[in-house]
């Protein structure tokens, strides 16, 4: 029986997907911890502050889990979360690495990488930017999640729209116009018809939600950046591989 | 010592039904992983709150809309 199935190879790129994920999260997780948690603290100072300007004596929420635990789960939430994300580079690594027209591995890792940056974090970032503890009506978590989820649609929709504009132009200078016109047509449909949020209260700084915006967009850069060339480092290594008894011609 | 073969680039399989379908599994699988740390208060987890407020800063600081 053949060993070596479409499932066992891509099971390599998946490992690899993985592990990069787990580490570039784990990388995301030091930039917040170090970059965003000072922002969180102050916001959640100022949370705090507006509880007992309305009367409630703060502990309203029992808390089950202390300031310290989550600055531990942030490491936590973002591994897992790269992980998870590692496994999708892999996976769309695997099936459309074929019709990925460049034939170097390398920049097609990076380029899926760097387009599920743009369509995944930019596009929902610059509609629906991060916010803060103390910003934010919790009665409207349930639509803004439901809007955040669509304008994600929207940004991996706009991508592989510009693909396929930039695919119908015969010159380079003509397909990167095409490329980012189709993008761009997406993006402002999208913009267009999703509701606007802004929930932000008139108190509410102005330069720490700047900064708190700031960090949050370094933990996701650095987030795809180190996926991209973590999954491109260990995806294009040669293996050697121990010797088996029957290799089957493929 | 066995032969080993002289080490070589990995290369994408040819996509077949059957690596489309284990890839939907695995994508599946990725989405309830991002699930469980960006949306999820308990229903999943069966954790009650607890997972949810442990990753309560991950959240916040992934740009996810949190509360």
């Amino acid at each position: 029986m053949p060993l070596t199935g479409p499932a066992q190879s891509f099971g390599a790129f998946l490992i690899r997907g993985l592990l990069a994920g787990l580490i570039a999260g784990l990388l995301a997780g030091v930039f917040a911890y170090t970059v965003g948690e000072p922002k969180v603290d102050a916001a959640i100072a100022i949370e705090e502050a507006n509880a007992h300007a309305a009367g409630d004596d703060g502990h309203h929420d029992e808390e089950l889990v202390s300031r310290d635990g989550q600055k531990g789960g942030l490491f936590l939430a973002t591994g897992l979360y790269g992980a998870a994300m590692g496994g999708l580079l892999a996976t769309a690594y695997t099936v459309l690495r074929r019709r990925l027209r460049t034939p170097n591995d390398t920049r097609a890792a990076l380029g899926l990488a760097g387009a599920a940056l743009l369509g995944v974090v930019l596009v929902p970032y610059l509609k629906y930017p991060p916010n803060p503890p103390a910003v934010g009506n919790p009665d409207t978590i349930n639509q803004r999640t439901i809007s955040y989820l669509a304008i994600v649609a929207i940004g991996l929709v706009a991508v592989w729209a510009g693909v396929i504009a930039a695919r119908t132009q015969p010159v380079e200078w003509r397909q990167a116009l095409a490329g980012v016109a189709g993008f761009l047509v997406v993006v402002a449909v999208g913009y267009l018809l999703l509701p606007t949020i802004n929930e932000v209260p008139d108190t509410f700084p102005a330069a720490l939600l700047w900064n708190f915006r700031i960090a949050s967009l370094g933990t996701q850069a650095v987030l795809w950046s180190a996926l991209g060339l973590g999954f491109a480092a260990l995806a294009t290594r040669p293996v050697r591989e121990p010797a088996r008894e029957a290799v089957p011609v493929a | 010592m066995p032969k080993a073969q002289a080490a070589q680039p990995l290369t994408t399989p040819a996509v077949s039904p059957r690596l489309l379908w284990t890839a939907l599994a695995v994508v599946a699988l990725m989405l309830l992983l991002t699930y469980l740390v960006a949306f999820d208060q308990g229903a999943v987890s069966q954790s009650g709150m607890y997972l949810h407020e442990l990753m309560h800063d991950g959240r916040h600081l992934l740009g996810v809309p949190c509360h």
